[in-house]
């Protein structure tokens, strides 16, 4: 337990002027804009809105740059922010399978509708250092292919290819979902409050958990069914006109993945589904979530669970980084008290010790014959 | 002239930046003043998904949105409503649908804002779709052995 402590007043004051002394670094040198991170360091800025459940790029782009690139940090800056701001709508559920593909690839089927589109991709490239960045070459703009008049439209391959009836469908029953952030999370807790609480989850964990699955660790034998990513128009419901109307548009990452067969005495084995959906560009962390959204599903798909994914409340309570990181840094907070109390036990428990040590030497010594007399 | 209805309207301006809306506005000449019933503001929308993209829905978390209500001084009010922070647009936004409410400026909004608007978005739309066709791609699958 920590305690509060007063002082230090002059000293904590120098040390964020000391911190923004070094965020701002070399005066000679030109400072950071934000709008330059924003459009420069997206993929920094769309993990930054993922996890913070904010989508606005600019504020993300600013937390960053305050957090001096600290993405853990810049994550919790605009979770606090976000407490700030009234709830003004509920959208209608977004309809991804509308959305302007910028990307849109499946590693199951080869020939799909639509096409398969690479988008802005760091796949295929060979992971060698350019030092031509280093030295500030120019780079020319991306080509276009201008001969497609209209785009194809690229339909939910899932939903396309399922004639025989081989994957689960995922179809709406109505029923309205959980929000973690007006009710508590409540174990068991249905897939829709598990998804929510998985689409805020810090990336590294999420990753470091779904590559546990394909180790072994509650393996379920994922293929990428589809990865898409492009901009999703957002609609609300507004009373003012009783109409459902569009208030721009977003970029999301979604990832369909299909995993190994699920059946019982009355469903023939069909393949079974993980799903991952986030902010921004984020596939990573949308395959990830998808892997761990499967793995979270073993109690329904009647699957023993045998691995730390599998395990509901333990990946959930442990999987957001605003969480983890406050209760983890307190333990920097003055726990003098405390730690004195813990200091006075081991002290008398090391007194304790020294005397029943010397009372079984003091026993040993008289029960043991002296040299003298053998 | 066609008339854009007040849905297509709030969605073609809420999908054009600012800039752009400030760029053609001036068309308009001189608008009947006005005043704000209620905002500016800016909070949040919690943004829905569907599990696998078809199922139930779940909450993916919020964006920040704004939204303004104008009166003119005739008392005609107007809407409006869009993603982020800025106030400035959902002011525009709310003007102009208070102003598509007078037969006086109907034909110069359509025409002079929206009409320019409308190609902006599907120039930059076609833009989007031609760059991303130049990423497809046509995977052989080889014979093994």
């Amino acid at each position: 337990m920590y305690v509060a402590v007063k002082g230090g007043e002059q000293a904590i004051a120098s040390a964020h002027r000391w911190l923004a002394d070094r965020r701002r670094g070399d005066r000679d040198r030109a400072e950071i804009e934000v709008a330059q991170i924003g459009d420069q360091l997206r993929l920094a800025v769309d993990r930054v809105m993922s996890e913070a459940s904010l989508y606005d790029p600019e504020l993300a782009a600013l937390a960053f740059k305050q957090a001096s690139g600290d993405l853990t940090e810049a994550v919790f800056l605009l979770r606090a922010y976000r407490t700030t701001l009234p709830r003004l709508a509920v959208s209608e559920p977004l309809d991804t399978a509308g959305m302007r593909i910028e990307r849109r690839i499946s590693a199951t089927y080869k020939d799909i509708p639509g096409g398969q589109i690479l988008g802005p991709t760091y796949d295929y490239t060979h992971r060698l250092l350019d030092f031509l960045q280093l030295a500030g070459a120019e780079v020319p703009p991306a080509e276009t292919r201008d001969d497609v008049t209209d785009a194809e439209p690229c339909p939910q391959i899932l939903e396309l290819l399922n004639d025989e009836g081989l994957v689960e469908q995922a179809i709406d029953d109505g029923s309205e979902p959980m929000d973690i952030t007006r009710d508590p999370p409540d174990y068991p807790m249905e897939r829709a409050a598990r998804l929510q609480m998985l689409a805020r989850g810090d990336e590294g964990y999420l990753l470091a958990l779904g590559y546990s699955t394909q180790r072994g660790y509650g393996r379920n034998h994922p293929f990428a069914g589809e990865i898409r990513q492009g901009q999703v128009e957002v609609e609300i419901h507004v009373e003012e006109w009783d109409e459902t109307i569009c208030v721009g548009e977003i970029a999301l990452s979604e990832c369909q993945m299909i995993n190994q067969f699920g059946g019982s005495r009355e469903a023939a084995p069909q393949f079974t589904r993980g799903y991952g959906l986030a902010f921004g560009h984020n596939e990573r962390k949308t395959m990830a979530m998808a892997l761990v959204d499967r793995a979270l599903r073993a109690e329904e798909l009647g699957e023993p669970i045998s691995g730390p994914a599998q395990q509901a409340e333990f990946v959930l309570a442990h999987a957001d980084s605003v969480d983890a990181s406050g209760f983890v840094s307190h333990l920097k907070l003055p726990h003098y008290v405390d730690f004195q109390s813990e200091l006075d036990l081991l002290r008398r428990l090391r007194r304790e010790h020294a005397a029943r040590q010397a009372e079984v030497e003091g026993a040993r010594d008289a029960a043991s014959p002296k040299p003298e007399e053998r | 002239m066609t008339r854009t209805s007040r849905g297509a309207r709030q969605r073609l301006l809420a999908l054009s930046s600012r800039h752009h809306i400030e760029a053609h506005w001036g068309a308009l000449g001189r608008l009947p003043g006005h005043r704000c019933l209620r905002g500016p503001e800016t909070g949040m929308a919690m943004l829905k998904g569907r599990i696998g993209a078809t199922g139930n829905a779940f909450h993916l978390g919020e964006m920040t949105l704004t939204r303004a209500s104008v009166a003119l001084d005739d008392g005609t009010v107007g809407h409006g409503w869009v993603r982020g922070r800025d106030h400035r647009h959902a002011e525009l936004i709310a003007l102009a649908d208070a102003v598509a409410q007078h037969a006086e400026w109907q034909e110069a909004l359509e025409t002079q804002v929206l009409a320019p608007l409308a190609d902006e978005l599907a120039e930059r739309q076609r833009r989007d779709a031609a760059t991303a066709a130049a990423t497809r791609v046509d995977f052989f699958t080889l014979v093994r052995g």
